[in-house]
Formats: C-alpha cells, structure tokens, sequence
C-alpha cells in the first residue's frame, strides 16, 4: 500500500491531463450551447471555427517569434491570441451576413441550418488547409513544465514523478478566465441579458424590444472567441492539425448534449464529464493499482478497459446514456 | 414533358462531361470516374431514402460504407482453420457472451421496479460481463492475431465468391443500422446526427483497431475480383488479338475491359436498386413515407407507428449503403481502414442528394455523378487555375509555391460553395422533387 505515490500517479496520468482536455472541451461546448441557445441549430463548422481562429492564432505567432517579440516563459502564442480572436470575428460575421442571416429570415428549419453550416463547414475546412496546409504545426514556445517529473521527485523523494506541462497550466486559467467573463457578461450586462432572454422566449423578447439581429450578432462575436481560445488552447496543449479539430466535434457535441443544449453551466460540466471518462476508460491503471494493492496482488495486464483508439465510444456511450435516461441533460437544456 | 427533357439533358451534360474527360485526359480515368460515380449514386439512392423519403438526418453513412467493406474480407478471403482453431470460435463465444451481458442488462431494465437495487443489479450485470467478456476475449484474439501476423493474423472469410459479398455488405450495414436504430431513432434530428456521427467513428475505430477482424490497418490487399486479371488478359491471345483489331495495344486494351467489366456490374446493381427506389417511392408505403415526414403528429394521429417506420427505411438506407461500400472495397481490391474520412464518405455523399435533389432518386444520382466528377477533376483545375494566377509572379517565389501546392485542397472549398450556393438559390436541387 502507498497511497502517497497512488496519488501523484493519478494526478500525473489521469486528473491533471482530464483537466486540461475538459477545460478545452468546455470552451468549445460552450460555443456550440450558445449557437444552439440564440441560433438554433447545431453548427457542425464549429470545429472548423475553432481551427481558423487558431490557425490566424498560429500564424501571428510565428510572426511575432520572427521579429523577435515574446513574453518570456509564457508563449507567445497568448500575445497572438487576441489577433486571432479577431481574424475569427470577422470569419463569422461574414458567415453569418452572407449565408446564415438569409435562413434566419425565411425562419428555415433548424435541420436546414445544419446542412447549411455542413457547407460553412466544407468552406472553412477547406480554407484553412488552403492557407495553412493539412499538416502538423509546432507553434508553441516558452518554458515547457511547470513542474517537472524530475524535480518533483527530487522535491518530494517520492518514487513516482508529477509533471506539469506549463500548457496545461495556462489553458485551465486562461479557460476560468474565460469562463469568469462570459458569465459576468451573461448575467450582468444589458446585452448579456438580453441574449439569456432572448434564449429563453424569442417571442417575448422581441416584443419587449430587443433587436434580434444585435443579440445573433454579439453571439458570433463571443462564440468566435470562445472557438479561438479553445482552439489555441487545444493547438498549445497537443498540436495544431487543421484534421483533429474536425474530430473534435465529437466530444464537443457530446459535451454540450450531456450538459443540456442551451445551458452555458451544462456545457462546463459536460466538457468534464467528457474529458474525464475518456481518460479514465482508456487509462491503463497498472501502476495506480500496483501502488494500491496489497504486496503481491499487483495486477500483472495493463488494466485498461478499453484501448485509447477507442476514446470516441466513450464520449458516445455516455452521450447516449444521457439521453436515454435524461433526454435534456445534466442541466435542463432545451428540447426543441 | 419538358422536364423529362429537361432531365435527359442534365443526365447527357453529366455523360459529356466524362466524355470530354475520355478525350482530354484519358479513358481510363473517365472510366473510373464513371465507376465511382455509379457507386456514389448508390450511396446516395441510400442517404435519400433516409433523408429524402423520411427526412432521416444521418451523418453516419461512412460507418455503413465501412461496414460494407468489412464484408467483402469477411466473405471472399479463403477460409483460414487454423484461426478459427486458435481461437475463432472463442472470440465467437465471447461477443456472444458480450451481447448477452448487454441484454440482461436491457431486460433489467425494462422489468425490474425502478430503485436502487435495480440500478445495483444492472451494474453488477454489466461490470461482470464485462470482465468475463475481456478474460475470453483477449486469450483468443491473441492466439489469433499471432498466427503469421506478417500476412494474415485475422480470421480470414468463407472463401465464397466476391460477389456473394454485396449483398452481404448490404445484410452486415442492415444489421448494425437496427441495432443503431433501436437505440438512436427516438432522437430529434441533431441528437440523431450527432449520434450517428458518433457511430460511424466508433466503426471505423473497430475496424482500424480489430486486428483479428480483418488485419486492422495494417489492410486487407490483393482481395478477390469479380472480373479477370489484366495480365491474364494480355497473356490471351485471342484477346490480344482483338484489341489488335480495334487499334489498342494489349496493355491499355485489358485495364479499359477490366474497368469496363466493372462499369457494367455496376450499372446492373444501380439500375436494379434505383428500379426499387422508384418503385417505393411510388408505392402506398412512399406516399406514408413522405406523409410522415411531412408532419410527424399528423402521419401519428392517422396509426401509422413512426417510430417503427422511420426504423425501416433507416435500415434500408443503410442497407444500400452497405452495398455500396462492398463494391467500392471489390473496385479498390482492397480494405483500408485508415483511409475512411468523414469529409469523403459522409459529407460529400449528402452534398450529392442536396445538389441533385432530396427526394427523387433521379436526382441522387445525378448529384452523385456530377459531385464525384467535379470532387476528381477540381483538383487539376485548381492547379491550372494557379497557374494561371501565379503567372506574374517570380518563378521561385514562396507565394507562388505555396499556392501551388495548396491547390489540392481547393475542392473541399468548392464543395462547401457549391452546397451553399444550391441550397440558397435551388434548395430543392437540379432535379426536383415532384
């Protein structure tokens, strides 16, 4: 029995990683649970969104690397950050006039919105491969751990080691101080309100005055920088590959599903709830074991239940268990 | 009259657009992309029975496709004892003792009183089942996968001819689309897309990782055809001497027959497939079809059991699906499950019935032809298109290279456009519902 070292094993594979991968899930939740709160309809471009934000974001970055300009041991790719955020307004917002806003009007159904947003999805995929290339980009610099294995064992004189990549660090604070804003700005502003109201009883809202094009508008402008700072966060934390935000949509999905569409709070707890099945279900928990378990019963597979290609069936599993049993979600969602 | 005019000249542009390709590129290609044409318009008469007829939104068509693969290993590669003596039937007993752990704990759920000690009892069940499963499984697939794992290493197939294959690939997607159905079908549309989405990646998860299924990616090659080898043909001298006769050399005279068997078995699948669309369509069950689309509560208040009806027709859809998945892997003579994207073999494919036309199998297959043709040839077009934009700059510069080189990923770019563009100016597509 060493529950010390159990520990730090746990937190080292499963709870640190888990926590990053679900603050990065939930920012692009919560891009998609507001497009699906005001707009209504599921943005299948939203991973795309997120891609072209952080491809701008990349692309500022190396620029800046390239003249010389950094922050040090943070990277550089925060400087880089706002210039994304804007690239990827103006992206939506041209969307938005020159293709959605023409549905909004005839009052299409929502299914018609989601084919068309296939096609801002076919656009944007391709967009970004066009100017950036399908290929892997490095992009990030700065230190890289916050705590090393290393010197937390030599702090410690455990056995086993706890590292903390500085990515990981960052996208759990820049991701709470997202979180902070968005909800301050939710529930305290004028326009924040009216976007909850307008959420809620579109035709109540509009007959208290609210322009409906303004809310659409300030929507897109937060969902882009939502998508932008998961998706520099995501690119910082792993890599940037324009192919893996595609794949993302999945779990982001999942995430916004399991929370309850429509639900900002839902879509923060989905994106852990998420993130921490798919870790826990393909981590191999041999060693945690072999700490826990008493001298000569350690387990001698790896322990894991399911191989890690297989990280797509946990968000799906859990994404029908949901709606099976709780068709709106965690926390109540909409059911339109 | 003027629309079946109308028609015939849109299905005419199609076919002078790939006889254009014929004389400007070369036959083969034209021939190929008439043979992946004819399987996306399969794919598609599929996606519109779903999407068309029952306003289904299913965005797991490549899982389908996948699954149709599947079988085409698991029916025409020889038959291998030894695996199934190491331990095929093993694995057999363990997805058997899988599939009742899931069952006892469905009929747990549906009998037992709600509580505590029912959600204790479904736990338990599936917690054990789950254990029993792997402690069968993993010996097995191990013994499997460790017979030759340089050339085989899988269970092999019934050694049944390729074509028995087809069909099969239709039964494996009709299959998995029931078990799908069963649990998804109560979804509204988007919950339905995701879920689907969802499904197709887990398939393509199974396949890439199930080595002792069908070799996982380390790929299936050299899988059996239904139509002869060119080398044979070059070999035959009464072939040679015909293709003499026309004024080809042997060579391109045997890939041409080849790829033209194919054209017509192809032809014969689509023909037959699009004959049943269309008489469906026609049929009392296709006027329900679209009544039940058209107004769910309405289609309810009359008796007709949509739940049950929508399960149908997605089976169905998928079953095509399947088909059409078995012929492109018998086309490719070879399974590659890495190569599978979601982008090619669901996105475009729904592209397809949206520009051709939801809700008339015409109009799938036309879309399907055209989309395929412009998806092959907007890569050289791009290029020569970049070219000619390029021209004023230095030879050598970054730029220019750089817009050079991306040009391949021009026809996603156009794909999104064209979509777009039909569905905001002709939403109801080139050839119209009626």
């Amino acid at each position: 029995m060493d529950i010390l070292n159990a520990l730090v094993a746990l937190s080292n594979f499963v709870l640190i990683p888990a926590i990053a991968y679900g603050s990065q899930l939930a920012l692009g939740a919560l891009g998609v649970t507001l497009i699906y709160g005001i707009l209504r309809f599921s943005n299948f471009a939203h991973g795309d969104t997120m891609a072209f934000g952080a491809m701008i974001a990349v692309l500022v970055t190396w620029w800046l690397q390239s003249v010389g300009i950094g922050l040090g041991p943070l990277p550089t790719a925060l400087l880089a950050l706002p210039f994304g955020i804007l690239g990827c307004m103006a992206l939506v917002l041209v969307t938005d006039r020159m293709v959605y806003r023409f549905y909004r009007e005839q009052k299409a159904k929502p299914v018609i919105l989601v084919i068309v947003s296939m096609g801002v999805m076919f656009i944007m995929n391709g967009l970004v491969r066009f100017i950036i290339g399908p290929n892997d980009q490095n992009f990030a610099d700065g230190t890289r751990f916050l705590i090393s294995a290393r010197d937390f064992k030599e702090m410690t004189g455990l056995e086993e080691g706890l590292a903390i990549k500085s990515t990981q660090a960052l996208t759990v604070v820049v991701a709470v101080i997202a979180v902070a804003l968005l909800f301050w700005f939710l529930n305290k502003t004028r326009t924040g309100k009216s976007m909850r109201a307008y959420s809620d009883n579109e035709d109540l809202a509009l007959l208290s005055g609210i322009n409906p094009e303004r809310v659409v508008m300030y929507t897109w402008l937060i969902v882009a920088a939502l998508a932008t700072t998961a998706g520099v966060l995501y690119g910082l934390d792993k890599s940037f590959k324009p192919f893996v935000y595609f794949q993302l949509l999945l779990p982001i999905f999942a995430s916004a599903i399991v929370g309850g569409l429509g639900s900002p709070l839902g879509a923060i707890a989905g994106g852990f709830v998420i993130a921490f099945s798919e870790v826990t279900v393909t981590y191999a928990w041999k060693k945690v074991l072999g700490y826990l378990a008493p001298a000569g019963m350690e387990p001698d597979g790896l322990v894991q239940l399911l191989s890690t290609d297989y990280k797509f069936a946990v968000s799906f599993v859990i994404l029908l268990i949901v709606l099976l049993f709780k068709p709106t979600g965690l926390f109540k969602g909409k059911a339109v | 009259m003027t629309e079946t005019v109308k028609n015939a000249a849109l299905f005419l542009g199609v076919a002078a657009l790939v006889v254009i390709t014929g004389f400007m590129q070369s036959w083969n290609s034209a021939i190929l992309i008439v043979n992946m044409g004819l399987i996306s318009a399969i794919m598609a008469i599929g996606v519109n029975l779903q999407w068309g007829f029952a306003g289904l939104f299913n965005v797991g068509v490549m899982g389908f496709v996948a699954l149709g693969g599947l079988a085409v290993v698991l029916v025409s590669e020889p038959l291998s004892p030894e695996a199934w003596s190491a331990g095929g039937w093993g694995i057999v007993l363990a997805l058997l003792l899988g599939a009742a752990t899931v069952f006892a704990a469905v009929m747990a759920t549906r009998r037992m009183p709600r509580g505590r000690t029912r959600a204790l009892t479904i736990l338990t069940v599936l917690v054990a089942g789950f254990v029993i499963y792997r402690a069968v499984f993993d010996p097995n697939v191990m013994a499997v996968e460790a017979i030759n794992p340089a050339a085989a290493g899988n269970i092999g197939g019934l050694g049944l001819p390729v074509l028995l294959a087809w069909p099969a690939g239709g039964l494996l997607a009709a299959g998995a689309a029931w078990l799908i159905g069963k649990t998804a079908l109560g979804l509204r549309s988007d919950y339905l897309a995701i879920a689907t989405l969802g499904i197709a990646e887990i398939i393509i998860a199974v396949m890439k990782n199930e080595d002792w299924l069908a070799r996982g990616v380390k790929n299936v090659i050299g899988l059996p055809r239904p139509v002869p080898y060119e080398i044979d043909l070059q070999n035959d001298p009464g072939f040679v001497e015909s293709a003499a006769s026309l004024g080809l050399d042997p060579v391109t005279a045997s890939t041409l027959y080849v790829k033209f068997g194919y054209s017509v078995l192809f032809m014969v699948v689509l023909l037959v497939l699009l004959w049943m669309a269309q008489m469906a369509l026609k049929s009392p069950w296709g006027r329900m079809m679209r009544a039940i689309r058209d107004n769910e509560v309405a289609a309810e208040a009359m008796g007709k059991d949509v739940t049950r009806r929508h399960l149908q027709v997605f089976v169905l859809g998928s079953a095509v699906c399947g088909i059409a998945g078995a012929m492109m892997t018998t086309l490719d003579g070879q399974l590659t499950p890495g190569t599978y994207q979601p982008l090619r073999f669901t996105f475009l494919i729904w592209v397809m019935v949206i520009v051709g036309g939801s809700g008339n199998n015409f109009g799938a297959v036309l879309g399907a032809m055209l989309i395929w043709f412009l998806w092959v040839q907007v890569e050289p077009l791009g290029l020569w298109l970049m070219n000619l934009i390029t021209i004023g700059l230095p030879e050598g510069s970054a730029l220019k290279s750089h817009l050079i080189d991306s040009a391949a990923h021009m026809r996603l770019l156009t794909m999104g456009v064209i979509l777009l563009l039909v569905l905001r100016f002709s939403p109801r597509g080139l050839i119209p519902e009626k």
